[in-house]
C-alpha cells in the first residue's frame, strides 16, 4: 500500500503539473519574462497549491500520526542561513535559464525533447555536487 | 523582445493544476509525515549511490517519482494527445541550468515544492526567504538572458 499510495501521490502531483502549465518551460519562461511578455498563470498554480495544501495540512495534522509513519516529520530548522540564500539564489539562476524546476524536470522525462535529456542527467549530477559543497566549511558552520 | 513561444493567460487551469499539486502534498503529510519536496525526494534516491546515504524510506519516494513520470502517459491515454510543451533547445544551456538547479535545491535544501508549495502552507519564514530569493533570482536571470544579452 506504500509504493501504490506513494505512485499515486506522484501521479497527482505530476497531472497538476502538466495540467497547471508549470511542466511547460515557455510558460515559466513568460511568467518569469515580467519586463518582456508576462504570462501571470503560474502565480495562480502557487497561490492554488499553498492554499490547498494549507487547509489540508491542518486537517492531516489532528490525527495522532500518518498511515504509514509514526510520526509527522516536519522540518524543524528555522534559520535564515547562507546555505538556503546561497542554494536559493543558485537555483533560481538555474531555473531562469532552462525553466525547469526539479518535479517539472521529472514528469517531461517521457515526453523525450533533447532539453530534458539534457538538464535531468544535469540536475542528478548537480544535487551531488550540492549535497557536497553542503558540508565545505563555509557552510558547515551552525548545523541541527 | 518577443519570447521564443507564446502562451496563453490561464488562470483557472493552473489554479486547478495547482489544486492537484497541493492535493499531492497533502497526501504525502497523511499517508507518509512527509513534505511532498521533488529535490528532496530525489535527493533521498541520489543515496542510492555508492558512498552516499539516505533515509529509510526509499519505497515510496521511489513509487512517487515513477508516478510523476507517468503523468504524461496517464494524460495521454485520458485525452488522446500527448500533453504540450517547448523545451529551450539551446543544449549548452539546458546542461548549465540543470547543474545549477542541482547545485541550487541540494544546497538550499528544497525548491517550488518544499520551500514553496509545502513551505509557504506552514507559513515557514525560511522558505519564504527561500521562495523569495529564488523568483528574484529567476526574474533577473530571465530578464537578462531575453532582453540584455
Amino acid at each position: 500500500m506504500r509504493n501504490a499510495t506513494g505512485f499515486l501521490a506522484g501521479l497527482i502531483f505530476g497531472l497538476g503539473l502538466i495540467i497547471s502549465g508549470m511542466a511547460d518551460p515557455a510558460k515559466v519562461l513568460n511568467f518569469l519574462d515580467i519586463f518582456g511578455y508576462w504570462d501571470p498563470s503560474l502565480a495562480f498554480v502557487m497561490g492554488g497549491a499553498s492554499l490547498t495544501a494549507f487547509i489540508g495540512f491542518r486537517l492531516v495534522w489532528r490525527r495522532e500520526s500518518p498511515t504509514f509513519n509514526s510520526r509527522f516529520d516536519v522540518p524543524t530548522n528555522r534559520s535564515i542561513d547562507a546555505p538556503l540564500l546561497t542554494g536559493a539564489a543558485i537555483f533560481g539562476m538555474g531555473w531562469g535559464i532552462g525553466g525547469f524546476c526539479p518535479g517539472p524536470a521529472w514528469t517531461s522525462l517521457a515526453m523525450g525533447s533533447p532539453g530534458i535529456l539534457v538538464f535531468l542527467p544535469a540536475m542528478l549530477l548537480g544535487m551531488m555536487a550540492g549535497k557536497r559543497a553542503k558540508s565545505l566549511p563555509l557552510f558547515a558552520r551552525r548545523e541541527v | 523582445m518577443e519570447p521564443a513561444v507564446l502562451t496563453e493567460f490561464t488562470p483557472w487551469l493552473s489554479f486547478l493544476g495547482g489544486s492537484l499539486i497541493g492535493l499531492s502534498a497533502i497526501m504525502v503529510m497523511g499517508l507518509f509525515g512527509k513534505i511532498a519536496g521533488i529535490s528532496g525526494i530525489t535527493n533521498a534516491l541520489i543515496g542510492l549511490f555508492p558512498g552516499q546515504s539516505g533515509p529509510d524510506d526509499r519505497d515510496w519516494r521511489l513509487s512517487f517519482l515513477f508516478g510523476l513520470i507517468a503523468a504524461p502517459l496517464a494524460l495521454m491515454l485520458l485525452s488522446g494527445s500527448f500533453p504540450q510543451q517547448s523545451v529551450p533547445t539551446n543544449l549548452v544551456g539546458m546542461l548549465i541550468a540543470g547543474l545549477l538547479v542541482g547545485i541550487g535545491t541540494a544546497l538550499g535544501s528544497g525548491c517550488t515544492s518544499g520551500h514553496g508549495v509545502c513551505g509557504l502552507a506552514r507559513l515557514s519564514t525560511r522558505s519564504l526567504a527561500a521562495v523569495i530569493t529564488f523568483l528574484l533570482v529567476a526574474i533577473l536571470t530571465t530578464t537578462l538572458v531575453r532582453h540584455v544579452f
